[in-house]
């Protein structure tokens, strides 16, 4: 038989915080809390998957397709499961003037994956513009910010201090 | 002589715990909204009014002017919208706000929602941002704990609800009408205006949609004055402003700048980027965000201000300031940024959605050496179906993404043609395999 998608305590964990989040919002306006709840659940489970989706929906009132649409618009969101680092590379403007090009080919050579593609541990991504043009080139290692990665030894350093995956 | 600007809103920056309510308060923080509480909602609205301050985003709107056109007597409640989105390529000064300081944004908030009668106001943090969210939610809990926010501000008989929720990484969220529709728990498709958020925002109410830094600027405004922040702009545009400077100078970053400052202070100042690196000139400069037309090393003599850059078919933006020098490949910029507006077009809309790509599929194939006769034209072509330029118009689309795609393809291919042409004559990239400038490779 399929896993639960949660434990009994953490369904309990999570229709808390649901609750707590529904509280922001007008009582007639379930739905609106789709982003954060959608957020919850991956902070959880590490995507989103299909009975998750569902889940959210029916406790915000609205068809899965609404969670499955709001799920598949927004970059952060995996509706796929992705590896257990998923590394988001800028290479916009800013960044690619200081280097974020060699920077993605550094890392599909160091991880060894292709940018785009995953495998069971890293999910390596180009992304658009991080709001740290200043401090380019950059990148996120599970929504946690790198910056000024202008040489392979500064690079080395961020992933020598990630967790080896399990 | 110096060019730095009087600090408003990055004057505790630096500090010890910057961040923290007790830090705030510490230099005054909060006195001025226990003052305003003792004004009439309509005269904080006339003070932001007189003091000419305008929006920070993007579009440089007057700020008084979008809190007058908030309905005074709609029995429907009335919100505020935050908009931290920050995602213009180029800006990287909200994310420093709500980092350093994130308590004068807080108060900002506060005075806002009193002059407007607001009860309920949401943060809208991008999703990338979740350092800056922890932050924010940090100092909203003091802020609670303070008797800020909640049942009763400062004591008044006035409940204000204040709240972040966080983006999932999509620029077009921060259209003020994407982040209305995303805060409403949908995918981010703007709406058709009018009518305006003012009048018909959040869940169908009147809603005031705010850039942070626009925020961060009116507890100093109250405190010091109208005048004095009118003073210190030009006509039409109150106070300083912030710009951040990136892409190939020695020193690229977030300054305070007057409104007087021009492109090429900001790139040469001791004070600011301290000049291009050894070597180097300016080619071309992005003055306000990618979605600004570029412009060329003769321009640069411009104030960073709202009307001097539209006098020149330009704008300010938000104030995302990136320079490319004599070194880097005009065609391989233009094909990344086009590549991002293609990336984020929501769809909607058919010029947005076909013309995007379709820009971005040409400037691939002239980067890499397949340009043929006539590819010029289609991408001014297809520019001009997005948003006719120049004049600066507005474009055929549901919101200004469209325009923001075309008007760099426009002015980077009519004011650099020449190097477009050579793309094409040569067969290949004239920079070889070093098309990002001095410094476009890393290091050891
Ligand atoms: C495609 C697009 C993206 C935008 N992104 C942002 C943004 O990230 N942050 C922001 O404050 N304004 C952004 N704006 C401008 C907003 O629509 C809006 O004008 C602004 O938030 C209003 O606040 P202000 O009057 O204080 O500037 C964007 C506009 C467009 C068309
Ligand atoms: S202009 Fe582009 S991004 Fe804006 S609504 Fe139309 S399709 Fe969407
Ligand atoms: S271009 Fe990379 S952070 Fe802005």
């Amino acid at each position: 038989m399929a896993s639960p998608l949660l434990t009994a305590e953490e369904q309990r964990v999570f229709d808390d915080r649901l609750a707590e989040i529904l509280s922001h919002y007008p009582s007639d306006r379930k739905s609106a809390a789709m982003l954060p709840a959608l957020h919850l659940l991956q902070s959880m489970k590490g995507w989103l998957p299909p009975d998750g989706m569902e889940m959210v929906a029916h406790k915000l009132e609205v068809s899965p397709e609404r969670a499955y649409e709001v799920a598949t618009f927004y970059v952060m969101f995996h509706i796929r499961k992705p590896g257990k680092y998923v590394v988001d590379v800028c290479t916009n403007l800013s960044c690619s003037l200081w280097g974020a090009e060699d920077l993605l080919a550094y890392l599909e050579q160091k991880l060894g994956v292709t940018a785009g593609e995953s495998n069971g541990t890293w999910t390596l991504r180009e992304a658009e513009c991080l709001a740290s043009c200043g401090t380019a080139p950059c990148l996120q290692v599970n929504e946690v910010h790198h910056e000024n990665l202008r040489s392979r030894a500064a690079v080395d350093a961020v992933f020598a201090r990630l967790k080896p995956a399990s | 002589m110096p060019l730095a600007a009087e600090k408003i809103i990055t004057r505790n920056w630096g500090r010890p715990d910057s961040w923290t309510l007790d830090a705030y308060k510490g230099t005054g923080g909060y006195a001025t909204l226990e003052k305003v509480l003792g004004m009439q909602p309509a005269q904080i609205i006339d003070e932001v009014k007189k003091s000419n301050l305008r929006g920070r985003g993007g579009a440089g709107f007057p700020t008084g002017m979008k809190w007058s056109f908030v309905p005074k007597d709609s029995p429907k409640p009335k919100y505020l919208a935050v908009n931290a989105d920050e995602s213009e390529p180029g800006t990287f000064k909200d994310r420093y706000i709500l980092e350093n300081d994130p308590h004068m944004l807080l108060e900002g908030i506060a005075i806002a929602s009193f002059g407007l009668g607001v009860h309920t106001a949401y943060v809208y943090v991008r999703g990338e941002f979740r350092f800056q969210a922890e932050r924010l939610q940090k100092a909203i809990d003091e802020a609670y704990r303070a008797g800020i926010f909640g049942k009763k501000l400062l004591g008044r008989d006035f409940a204000l609800d204040c709240y972040v929720v966080r983006g999932a990484g999509a620029y077009i969220c921060g259209e003020e009408t994407g982040m209305l529709e995303s805060l409403e728990g949908k995918k981010g498709w703007p709406r058709l205006k009018p009518p305006f958020p003012a009048v018909v925002g959040l869940f169908g109410c009147p809603t005031v949609v705010n850039n942070v830094e626009t925020l961060a600027a009116v507890p100093a405004i109250l405190q010091k004055g109208a005048d004095w922040f009118a003073k210190l702009g030009p006509d039409k545009s109150g106070g300083t402003r912030m710009v951040c400077l990136s892409g190939s100078v020695n020193r690229p970053g977030v300054f305070k700048v007057m409104l007087s400052t021009t492109v090429r202070e900001l790139i040469e100042s001791p004070d600011f980027g301290q000049g291009m690196p050894p070597g180097r000139k300016v080619k071309a400069v992005i003055p306000g965000g990618s979605s600004a037309p570029v412009m060329t090393a003769d321009e640069l003599d411009v104030a960073l201000e709202f009307e001097a850059l539209k006098q020149i078919q330009n704008m300010a933006g938000s104030g995302g300031v990136i320079v490319m020098d004599d070194a880097t490949c005009l065609v391989r910029s233009l094909w990344r940024v086009s590549r991002f507006y293609a990336e984020e077009s929501c769809g909607q809309c058919t010029p947005c959605r076909e013309g995007t790509p379709w820009m971005t599929r040409v400037l691939r194939k002239l980067e890499e050496g397949r340009g043929e006769e006539g590819d010029i034209e289609t991408l001014l072509n297809v520019a001009q179906s997005i948003a006719p330029y120049p004049p600066m118009g507005l474009g055929q689309t549901i919101c200004a993404l469209g325009d923001a795609a075309a008007l760099p393809v426009h002015s980077f291919v009519v004011k650099f043609r020449q190097e477009f042409e050579d793309h094409i004559r040569l067969g290949k990239c004239p920079f070889g395999d070093k098309p990002w400038g001095h410094y476009g490779a890393m290091t050891a």
